[in-house]
């Protein structure tokens, strides 16, 4: 009988698989309590690395083209229907789903991607404006991304919540630092597999596995991070008075369903800032 | 420099009352706990305002509660548009006397009150009025649910254009309101509280409570407010984030700046001067999108800079009435203090500060218009925020080197750009982190248009549809 390979089950930093530069491993069982994987653990400096990759990310995926960025974020759909079978194998294994539900949740994570893709170019029809001002003015408000948003993608599903964290930040631009479910973190994984089959720059996508209430606090407070989004974290008031230090754009748990196969247009707005410009009308 | 002949506006134009109370559900109460306020430009008593107590504000968040359960949330759109319209048309009535009373508060000038903040506090009514029973055209679906009662805090650099940006939209959307002057520029709020009688808005739909920093806290902390609107500082921006941390309290924070005007060798250098001294100087540099950090590029620095002091010599400072005073009083004592403390720093760090030469009334609170130049990005008249007609002069060699040193702050309010290449003004607005940019202009303001900050300036938006937004449910 030949012995089956396991995989390791690392962080994605800056388009890299590496370990936790701590070293920690941290266990994950099936849904019936038994051993499944050793999961890396990320620590203070991870999540700090993360930020930085993700800042060094930004102004690049920002740059891209509205075109560009929504046929990555379609590639990225047809990568995790490509490797339907592996998320439906994780899923089961961690949350006991059945094959019909397991595959739900999958078709799910695919077309909130798809149904993202379409959004890049299309926010400024919906969102901006020309604006009527009584003088002579051309007057114009566009919607920007933030820059680096730090996100704790939801405890109680393995990809579609992940998928609905990730999606309405890279869409218009950001890049995010996300920490997956710690109970169910081998498709985040897995999922960082298909982001770097996707056409998707390193850094504009980091995926942390680990205890969201250990990198919370460090996430919350770090200067450089512009937007949080606290769905996943279960020390939610304690998180939004650090991101208050550097009046960080806070995204409260329960804003918004991570369940379903469209997303939300305002959560894509609540990590965007409007710019208006204005210019005078003469000869 | 032309000599001109004093040209005061008349004071008899506005008649304080020797007290005021708050106005709550409709009346003014009894003043109690009271202190002085006082026109900066002559330090004399204007009236006695009421320090508002946790009693105070209580009473008026439950008169706003009253008056959103039982009467303004059941009215229809076009009901609450046409009482903002009335408010409108009253402030237009009125508006001498507003400009009048705002200066003497204040300390601006009566060209500023009587051609900007008072025009635009009517047309923000106007504006929104319109919005009232249009709600379904905002963007989040048909019958958009309002929040419910609004605490409000405004500052002292537009007393009432910054009541009108926060109650003009708060109402139209549906909310009740209780704002909260600030301390030292009550005057034209509780004026407003009289217009909002003759326009018979229902009683409680606009509450107001004078105090200081504290009565502001209480009315953020109060468990019955569902939306919390601020412009001040930073600091205190940041505790209002933190007051509001774990709850359900939605907030809109406009807050400090520190913005670049940056200026181009090829761009009309004459205008851009004008530019400039509208960007700094204009409201005794009180405004938080100011353009109080000067980039030049360094091949038009000396002509520009030349330019500049000629410009500066011939600017009025003087009595805030006199109608052609170009910059009044400092607002406060406190505010002076802060001021000076902060230029004196700038020469410490080696700024070389520069004023033209200008006599200064004997009683009030002044501060001629300053250069620093020779500041580096690392100075503290460089990072920090002075809201004096204080500028810092820097230079850069290449757009690249412009964008970065613009966007080296933890603000980001507003940025100006001086060019007559239109190519490079497009590129320069996306790079730079502001939420307002003037092209070939500055401090430019309507209505129509959005204004609010990136990072440390704040979050939401006034003005324009998005302004709407922040008063309605589903959206941040």
């Amino acid at each position: 009988m030949r012995l089956e390979v396991k995989k390791t089950y690392k962080l994605f930093i800056g388009g890299k698989f590496p370990r936790s530069e701590s070293g920690r491993v941290y266990k994950v069982n099936d849904h019936k309590g038994e051993f499944l994987a050793n999961v890396a653990k990320a620590s203070r400096k991870d999540s700090r690395d993360a930020v930085v990759a993700a800042r060094a990310a930004q102004s690049g995926w920002a740059g891209a083209t509205a075109y560009n960025r929504g046929q990555i974020l379609y590639r990225i759909a047809e990568m995790l229907e490509g490797r339907r079978e592996q998320f439906v194998e994780e899923i089961r294994a961690l949350t006991g789903k059945t094959d019909k539900q397991a595959n739900l949740e999958v078709d799910q994570a695919i077309d909130s991607f798809v149904w993202h893709a379409g959004w890049t170019d299309k926010i400024e029809s919906v969102a901006g404006n020309m604006n009527p001002v009584a003088g002579p003015f051309f007057n114009i408000s566009t919607n920007q991304p933030t820059g680096v948003v730090a996100a704790f993608a939801p405890q109680d599903t393995a990809l579609v919540g992940l998928v609905n964290t990730i999606a309405p930040a890279i869409v218009s631009g950001n890049t995010i630092v996300v920490v997956s479910s710690e109970q169910l973190p081998l498709p985040a994984s897995t999922f960082a597999e298909v982001l770097e089959t996707s056409d998707l720059p390193g850094g504009v996508v980091n995926i942390l596995t680990g205890n969201a209430a250990e990198l919370g606090s460090w996430l919350a407070s770090h200067l450089d991070v512009n937007a949080i989004d606290l769905e996943g974290t279960s020390n939610a008031a304690e998180l939004e008075m650090l991101a208050a230090e550097n009046l960080k754009r806070v995204i409260r748990p329960g804003s918004y369903s991570r369940k379903s196969a469209t997303g939300s247009l305002q959560h894509i707005l609540d990590l965007m800032e409007l710019k208006t410009v204005w210019h005078p009308k003469g000869h | 420099m032309f000599e001109y002949a004093p040209a005061p506006e008349s004071k008899d134009l506005v008649k304080f009352q020797d007290s005021y109370g708050h106005f709550i559900g409709g009346k003014f109460t009894k003043p109690s706990a009271t202190y002085q306020t006082i026109n900066p430009a002559t330090e004399q008593d204007l009236a006695a305002i009421s320090h508002g107590t946790a009693k105070d504000v209580d009473a008026a968040v439950k008169a706003a509660r009253n008056a959103y359960e039982k009467t303004w949330s059941k009215l229809d759109g076009a009901t609450r548009g046409k009482y903002l319209y009335r408010i409108a048309r009253i402030i237009q009535e009125r508006a001498r006397e507003l400009a009048v009373a705002e200066t003497l508060n204040n300390g601006k000038p009566i060209k500023e009150t009587r051609d900007v903040d008072i025009p635009l506090v009517a047309s923000w009514f106007f504006y929104y009025a319109g919005w009232a029973d249009k709600l379904d055209y905002a963007g989040l679906g048909p019958n958009p649910a309002a929040h419910g009662v609004a605490a409000q805090i405004v500052p002292w650099n537009f007393p009432l254009m910054m009541l009108a940006w926060k109650i003009a939209p708060a109402l139209a959307a549906g909310n009740t309101v209780v704002l909260k002057p600030a301390e030292t520029t009550p005057l034209t709020a509780l004026l407003f509280a009289e217009i909002c009688q003759q326009a018979e808005l229902p009683d409680g739909v606009v509450n107001i409570v004078t105090g200081f920093g504290d009565t502001g806290a209480m009315l953020v902390d109060h468990k019955d407010v569902n939306k919390v609107a601020f412009t001040g500082s930073t600091d205190v921006g940041r505790l209002i984030a933190k007051q509001i941390a774990g709850t359900n309290k939605k907030a809109t924070l406009e807050l400090g700046g520190k913005a670049a005007n940056i200026v181009f060798e090829d761009a009309a250098l004459d205008q851009a001067v004008e530019g400039i001294v509208n960007g700094i100087f204009f409201n005794q540099g009180h405004v938080c999108c100011a353009g109080s950090r000067l980039l030049v590029q360094e091949s038009v620095q000396d002509v520009l800079l030349k330019k500049l002091k000629r410009r500066m010599e011939t600017i009025r400072l003087g009595d805030p009435m006199d109608k052609n005073t170009d910059i009044g009083a400092i607002n406060s004592k406190a505010q002076l203090t802060k001021i000076e403390k902060l230029v004196k720093q700038g020469v410490k760090e080696g700024g070389e500060r520069w004023a033209p030469n200008c006599p200064m009334p004997k009683n009030g609170f002044w501060f001629a218009p300053t250069l620093i130049t020779g500041v580096s990005p690392a100075n503290t008249v460089a990072r920090e925020e002075i809201f004096g007609p204080v500028l810092s002069v820097m230079t850069f060699r290449t757009p690249a080197e412009a964008v970065a040193k613009a966007n080296n702050s933890p603000y980001g309010l507003s940025a100006g750009i001086w060019t007559e290449k239109g190519s490079r003004i497009l590129k320069l607005a996306d790079q730079l982190n502001a939420g307002v940019v003037w092209a070939n202009t500055y401090n430019q303001f309507d209505p129509a248009s959005p204004f609010g900050g990136f990072k440390e300036s704040g979050y939401g938006r006034e003005g324009g549809r998005h302004g709407l937004l922040s008063y309605l449910k589903g959206a941040n």
